[in-house]
């Protein structure tokens, strides 16, 4: 079992707090290829920008086995300089508009600060007050000469933090899962050749697994990944049937998203050790969302896949919540499932 | 003369929303009491500082009639948010002042608790099936459905979370190029930090005058430091310094004005148009940019209570540009405040023993 404690969350909080847009993933890329490098056989940057690793393990029968973390996060494209330090910019991902009324952003490579404003409340008729602005009806401000330039990512800049029982991000979602994978790797069981695919551009299109899972051709799959947990009160006080996870229950194992039908078989066998090693686990509700196994299930022959994730409050959000034993139990289900793997678990349907 | 910055980060660095100043209140003492003769609280927390008159006349004065003064007053509440009902560990709030609801998803805010702990919270909007089947899930939430989430457990959250509690926003300052800064409460600490600059270059001016410094106290809810402090004073006459709206994204009618270009003089009922023009008058001789601001009825300034205060008070208001108002991301150029500083203090020097006498109205 890795040790987990604050070397882990010094990690994570590092990979956090820099800024890594789908299609320009360079400063997640650096820290991973840093941490992983002394303890893989092979690495490479592909060309789309995937890390791609391999690290082997000894004796026969190995099984190959991919494991998946995107290295993206949801942001900001700035589009068009509209003069005195004020930029149209459109959204990177999925990214509700009524978060970014009034947040703090970091723009370009340089990290200069911005914010993204808009009209004044006093300004306003009612109707206004409580209309969504969309995203054309922002901007961003960087001080009258202030400069960017079109094409610049940008992205919140909300600090990472630590509280309770609780980690506060921007980029939980998918951090997490690359500082998961990175401890996996380094604390590789033996019994498994394992491809490690730190990918690019999740959010727009699971683009980077895609060819990630054509270069490894592995026997299995798994997307490490975080899922929104909506387990919010209802308003009336009535029971929350619609929270997908809850923080505090542990991984959540996917059934069923809108593109994947997880293979039973890893299904199954994640529960089984997960009850074996006495780790909490949940069952993500079936619905709607989707990870990287979409695309990797699809690739080549067909490759069986499953995705396990930490759940995570406020998606796509300027700050986002998980709990750290989430993240923990998490860690220790997949190196317990990775300890147990054999042909067996996917000769037979 | 000091460097601004540091101070008005370190004011907009803590809450103080309005009816709960005493943090911000502390470090506006702290600076002020080098620059004043004296240092005290108005029975409803606003902050007076005197200075008193220093040059030949003001002596030739003393003991024949009770020495003219001047208030400048600066508010120093903050609009915020206060939990009304705990429930499950979320915290459900409503607004103190004029809150602008649409920024409100996804901001960072500090829970003060009860027992004086602060409690770092993010403000959540729940996803729409969670909400009645009245409300557009996928338009502004009203607050009523907001939560706030402190990311602690819910036995943690029901021990130290009280209805009451203040919740204030909690995104640290940001600088934005040429000397603009942004965040959360620049209305009204920028004012603030102008009165600052004002006494700071009061220390080598001689003024005849005294005076009032004073950073008030519930402007947003109720102008009840204005109100209080105007009446307990007895200024002869009173200037409130506050922000206009700057040009900007969203912002570009008749009602705003470039930032970082000048201060804003302001005229209207609420203002003396003597003082109006005294003022507009002294900015042009010495060459400090400004424009004029104008306010058919109301100032929504404390320029409005200390007018109307006991047997009624000349009045006059100095503004700057601030984008974003109501929201964590105002921003005011560092410019303008030091430009309303100087304005204050160059026209506190230029008042004469008997200046009270020529404030005429035709």
């Amino acid at each position: 079992m890795p040790t987990f404690g604050n070397a882990q969350l010094k990690l994570l909080e590092r990979l956090c707090n820099v800024i890594s847009i789908s299609g320009d993933e360079g400063e997640v890329r650096k820290i991973v290829l840093e941490e992983i490098k002394p303890h893989v056989d092979e690495v490479r940057v592909d060309a789309l920008g995937n890390v791609l690793a391999t690290r082997r393990g000894r004796g026969a029968k190995r099984m190959r086995v991919m494991l998946d973390a995107h290295m993206d996060e949801v942001g900001f494209m700035l589009v068009a300089d509209d003069g005195e330090g004020i930029y149209r910019f459109e959204t990177v991902g999925g990214i509700d508009a009524r978060h970014l009324l009034g947040k703090q952003v970091y723009v370009s490579k340089d990290s200069t600060p911005g914010v993204i404003g808009g009209k004044p409340i006093h300004l306003m008729d009612s109707g206004e007050r409580t209309r969504k602005v969309p995203v054309d009806g922002l901007r961003i401000d960087l001080g009258p000469s202030g400069k960017a330039k079109v094409g610049d990512r940008a992205g919140f800049a909300t600090r990472f933090r630590r509280v309770g029982p609780s980690i506060l991000s921007k980029s939980i979602d998918d951090r997490i899962g690359v500082a998961t994978l990175i401890e996996l790797v380094k604390n590789q069981p033996t019994n498994v050749d394992l491809c490690a695919a730190f990918t690019v551009q999740e959010e727009i299109g699971l683009r980077g697994a895609r060819v990630a899972a054509q270069y490894f051709n592995p026997d299995l799959a798994i997307a490490i990944d975080s899922t929104p947990a909506h387990d919010l009160p209802v308003h009336n006080g009535g029971e929350n049937m619609t929270y997908n996870t809850k923080l505090g229950l542990g991984p959540a194992i996917y059934i069923a998203d809108s593109s994947t039908l997880h293979d039973p078989r890893l299904v199954r066998f994640l529960q089984g050790v997960a009850e074996s090693e006495s780790i909490p686990y949940q069952l993500r509700q079936p619905g709607g969302g989707g990870t990287d196994s979409g695309a990797i299930q699809r690739a080549l022959a067909g490759i069986p896949t499953v995705s396990v994730s930490v759940p995570h409050r406020y998606t796509h959000s300027p700050m986002s919540i998980s709990r750290v034993d989430d993240w923990k139990n998490t860690l220790a289900l997949l190196q317990a499932a990775l300890k147990r793997m054999t042909p067996e678990l996917i000769a037979k349907r | 003369m000091t460097d601004i910055l540091p101070f008005l980060k370190s004011m907009i660095s803590v809450s103080g929303v309005s009816g709960y100043e005493t943090a911000v209140a502390k470090i506006i003492e702290d600076k002020w009491r080098p620059l004043v003769d004296e240092v005290s609280l108005s029975r409803v927390g606003s902050l007076h500082g005197l200075k008193r008159g220093n040059s030949a006349d003001s002596s030739k004065n003393s003991g024949k009639k009770k020495q003219p003064s001047i208030l400048i007053a600066t508010h120093m509440d903050a609009i915020g948010m206060m939990v009304s009902k705990v429930s499950d560990g979320f915290l459900h709030i409503t607004a103190v002042g004029g809150i602008d609801v649409r920024v409100l998803p996804g901001a960072f805010v500090t829970v003060h608790a009860s027992n004086a702990e602060e409690l770092p919270g993010v403000i959540a909007m729940p996803s729409a099936k969670l909400l009645p089947e009245s409300v557009n899930g996928s338009e502004v939430l009203a607050i009523d459905y907001l939560l706030v989430d402190t990311g602690l457990t819910p036995r943690e959250v029901e021990r130290k979370v009280k209805v009451g509690d203040l919740v204030s926003f909690a995104n640290e300052p940001m600088e934005l190029a040429d000397e603009v800064i942004s965040g959360h409460t620049l209305d009204n600490r920028s004012s603030v930090a102008a009165l600052t600059v004002c006494l700071e270059e009061l220390q080598s001016k001689s003024h005849v005058w005294d005076v009032w410094a004073v950073a008030t106290v519930q402007e947003e809810t109720s102008y009840l430091g204005a109100y209080t402090s105007a009446f307990a004073l007895r200024p002869q006459i009173a200037i409130a310094v506050d922000g206009t709206f700057a040009k900007g994204p969203g912002a570009n009618g008749w009602q705003t004005h470039p930032m970082g270009k000048g201060v804003g003089i302001c005229m209207g009922p609420n203002m003396h148009p003597y003082l109006h023009k005294k003022l507009t008058d002294l900015a042009t001789k010495l060459e400090i940019p400004w424009f004029l601001d104008v306010t058919s009825a109301h100032s929504g300034t404390d320029a409005y209570p200390m007018q109307v205060t006991a047997e009624g008070i000349p009045t006059a208001l100095v503004e700057f540009p601030i984008r974003y108002m109501h929201t964590p991301v105002e921003a005011v150029s560092v410019k303008d405040i030091r430009r309303a500083g100087r304005l204050l203090a160059e026209f506190i020097a230029s008042l004469e023993g008997d200046f009270v006498d020529s404030i005429l109205w035709e």
